[in-house]
């Protein structure tokens, strides 16, 4: 019957450790520290790749040492070691299994353990599990099923070697190597990926997942994914992340790149729960991402993202709308916690005729975390009759962590319209109190707040994502008060 | 059910009640009228567990139970229900999935089995029809874009699905039209039993000609100053508080 004050509230929440910290044992085929020529070489001949992909990896790499890592955002963390970093780590039992009785049975516990049953999922959901442990593909489920409609759902090193053309079309076109620094690091050594196509007039039947997993103590994943949508197709692709806990940072630097032609739609979800630190702000993941997508005519293309972990996350899913009349769409829940710091935020470029871009942002700080939205929005002069709409929305547990918005908006001609809404607001003791005289504690009454106020977002997820994702609000601010 | 006794307290160092004693009875109507700053919110919001204010002296006993050691939620649980003078707006949050949260926390304290959603269901509609309210009000966030009637309204419907044992209803006729005064009241009085009791905060004597009060309570400068029946308040119609 203690008494409870929002000082406490807040204070108890920052006390929370992270769920899913243990390290599996799995059997992995590591190489040595360090970044050089000839560990990109190496990466490039354990995944038997042919010789335009080694060739495209050293010319980042050469790109890379010629560049720094961005300084503009609102994070502040050491300089990263590149040469204190394990590039490439992969189960040794790899390669192709046409079912989980084959996968290393380490493995299926680590899964089991985050409540990630691949067969519940295909039994219940009928998701298709693409499993990224360490940068090598275990596992592929539904092949089958989706090759009779001519659907690509692999790994990229798989596609490399499959569908060379395809790739090399594609790779790179959207997330060129010399982007950012980020970028040409996981061009020189990105080790593993999903590789997703649609081909015209598709619609995919089936949510496509990936869940990836960092997972090989002081290995950086770098992550490299691609999708392309053909004419009047349509994909829904689902990426979930959990982490377990490591005393040092890990470098995370993935590139997702999408295509969608005339017509298609492509909508991508993610849950990124890396792990964050510990209260102190000790260990946690660096995530630094490039995500972008390209919307031919009528096109859409959707990002929705739940971002609850990792130490610092730097990333920016963006659309670039070159056909008339297509759509980009941003939606984004971010929360920090203890000493977190995110800096997220979308680009809509808007160069087609007629061309719309909504963004959806909720930030939710607590403890003595930080959190930035940084968006652009740039309407080029031929791009006529366009529109954008944006809302960004701050919410504050606490009075020691902050929240900050960063809009840049560029509109060059007269016709189109952009609007920009923002708010910051802060969980408030009348609110608690109110949630309290109808017999609901303090926690309860976080939770439902705090979901609330991220419904816009939840609902835009898939079905089992969105409660996956509710749940992880609830874990992220759980066992906040006594 | 409720023995309030010699309660001193302060806001922000300054006090506010000075030696307030108050005593309720199962099945009793209480009014509490008062001019501005006498007190009346702050009575209430102490039964309710709020914490900004510091209780300096006295007692708060509520069903053999001394209140002041307990949390606002606790005190929920208990059976006390603080109908808000200005409702809270939780966006995002509908009426019906706050209700269920509630009504659960009740339960699983009371360690009684939760409704099932359609059970659930059930019991809210039948409440709605009480205040005339339509179930489309069931998926509104809470209080978000209300009106001043709704809003009141909710507080009410939320009293129906609680079924407190003592209901505060602090000002409920602020901000209501005649028509929804008297469909407020009529639910409150359908409320009503043996064994429920109310405290009824108001300014105006007009609401008590839709709930007729068993006691009124004149509170001024943080003390009961007069204390009658029904008539007591037609008096103060009249004469107004400074005639007493």
């Amino acid at each position: 019957m203690e008494k409870k004050d929002e000082k406490k509230i807040i204070a108890e929440i920052t006390e929370q450790s992270y769920k899913y910290g243990f390290v599996s044992k799995l059997d992995s085929d590591t190489i040595d520290k360090g970044l050089n020529e000839d560990t990109i070489k190496l990466i490039s001949q354990k995944k038997g790749e042919p010789e335009w992909m080694l060739e495209k990896r050293l010319n980042a790499f050469k790109l890379l040492k010629t560049m720094k890592p961005p300084n503009w955002a609102n994070l502040k963390f050491d300089e990263i070691d590149l040469q204190n970093i394990i590039y490439y780590s992969a189960p040794k039992k790899k390669a192709s299994l046409k079912s989980l009785d084959e996968a290393d049975p380490e493995l299926l516990k680590t899964l089991n353990k985050l409540g990630i049953s691949i067969e519940e999922q295909k039994r219940l959901t009928g998701v298709a599990v693409d499993v990224v442990i360490d940068s090598v593909s275990v596992s592929t489920s539904f092949k089958e099923k989706l090759s009779e409609l001519g659907i690509i759902f692999c790994s990229i090193s798989e596609a490399i070697k499959k569908y060379p053309e395809l790739v090399k079309k594609y790779i790179g076109t959207v997330v060129p190597p010399k982007d950012n620094f980020f970028a040409a690091l996981n061009s020189a050594v990105f080790s593993d990926g999903s590789f997703c196509f649609i081909p015209k007039g598709v619609k995919c039947p089936m949510e496509l997942s990936t869940y990836f997993r960092i997972n090989e103590a002081g290995t950086g994943q770098f992550e490299r994914t691609l999708i392309i949508a053909e004419e009047n197709s349509f994909v829904s692709y689902l990426e979930g992340c959990t982490a377990p806990q490591r005393d040092e940072n890990q470098l995370h630097a993935a590139i997702v790149e999408l295509i969608a032609l005339d017509s298609a739609e492509i909508k991508y979800s993610t849950v990124q729960n890396w792990y964050p630190g510990d209260k102190d702000g000790k260990g946690g993941v660096y995530n630094f991402v490039t995500k972008r997508g390209i919307a031919h005519k009528k096109a859409k293309i959707s990002w929705t993202q739940v971002e609850t972990g990792s130490s610092i996350t730097w990333k920016y899913p963006s659309c670039i709308l070159k056909g008339d009349d297509s759509i980009g769409e941003f939606f984004s829940i971010a929360v920090t916690n203890n000493y977190q710091q995110a800096d997220t935020g979308t680009k809509m470029i808007h160069l087609g005729n007629r061309t719309k871009s909504t963004i959806i942002s909720k930030g939710i700080s607590a403890g003595n975390s930080n959190s930035s939205y940084r968006g652009l929005v740039q309407i080029n002069r031929q791009a006529k009759n366009s529109r954008n709409f944006s809302q960004c929305d701050s919410l504050l547990m606490g009075n020691k962590c902050g929240a900050h918005t960063f809009p840049y908006i560029k509109v060059r001609n007269k016709s189109s319209v952009v609007e920009h809404e923002a708010t910051t607001s802060k969980i408030g003791e009348d609110q608690l109190f109110y949630c309290n005289q109808r017999g609901i504690g303090n926690e309860e009454s976080i939770a439902l707040i705090v979901n609330g106020y991220c419904k816009d977002i939840l609902q835009k997820l898939p079905m089992e994502f969105a409660i996956e994702a509710k749940k992880l609000l609830e874990i992220t601010l759980e066992d906040s008060v006594g | 059910m409720l023995k309030i006794k010699n309660l001193h307290c302060n806001i922000n160092s300054i006090p506010v009640l000075k030696g307030l004693n108050l005593t309720i009875n199962p099945g009793e109507v209480h009014a509490i009228m008062g001019p501005n700053g006498s007190g009346k919110s702050t009575l209430a919001s102490i039964i309710a567990g709020n914490e900004n204010y510091e209780i300096t002296q006295g007692s708060i006993n509520f069903s053999n139970n001394d209140l002041l050691d307990f949390s606002p939620e606790e005190r929920s649980h208990l059976g006390i229900f603080l109908s808000f003078q200005y409702p809270v707006e939780i966006p995002g949050v509908s009426v019906s999935n706050f209700i269920k949260t509630a009504v659960n926390e009740h339960k699983k304290i009371n360690n009684s089995k939760e409704l099932t959603s359609t059970e659930l269901l059930k019991l809210m509609k039948s409440n709605l029809k009480l205040l005339d309210m339509d179930p489309s009000f069931l998926s509104r966030s809470m209080n978000d874009g209300f009106s001043g009637g709704e809003k009141k309204r909710n507080e009410i419907f939320q009293l129906a699905m609680l079924q407190p044992k003592l209901s505060i209803l602090d000002e409920i006729d602020s901000g209501l039209d005649i028509d929804a005064l008297r469909v407020v009241a009529a639910g409150v009085n359908k409320l009503r039993s043996d064994s429920n009791s109310f405290i009824i905060i108001t300014h105006y004597q007009r609401l008590l000609n839709y709930i007729s009060p068993d006691f009124v309570h004149v509170l001024n400068d943080g003390k009961i100053v007069k204390s009658g029946d029904a008539k007591l308040a037609l008096e103060l119609e009249e004469k107004g508080y400074d005639g007493l």
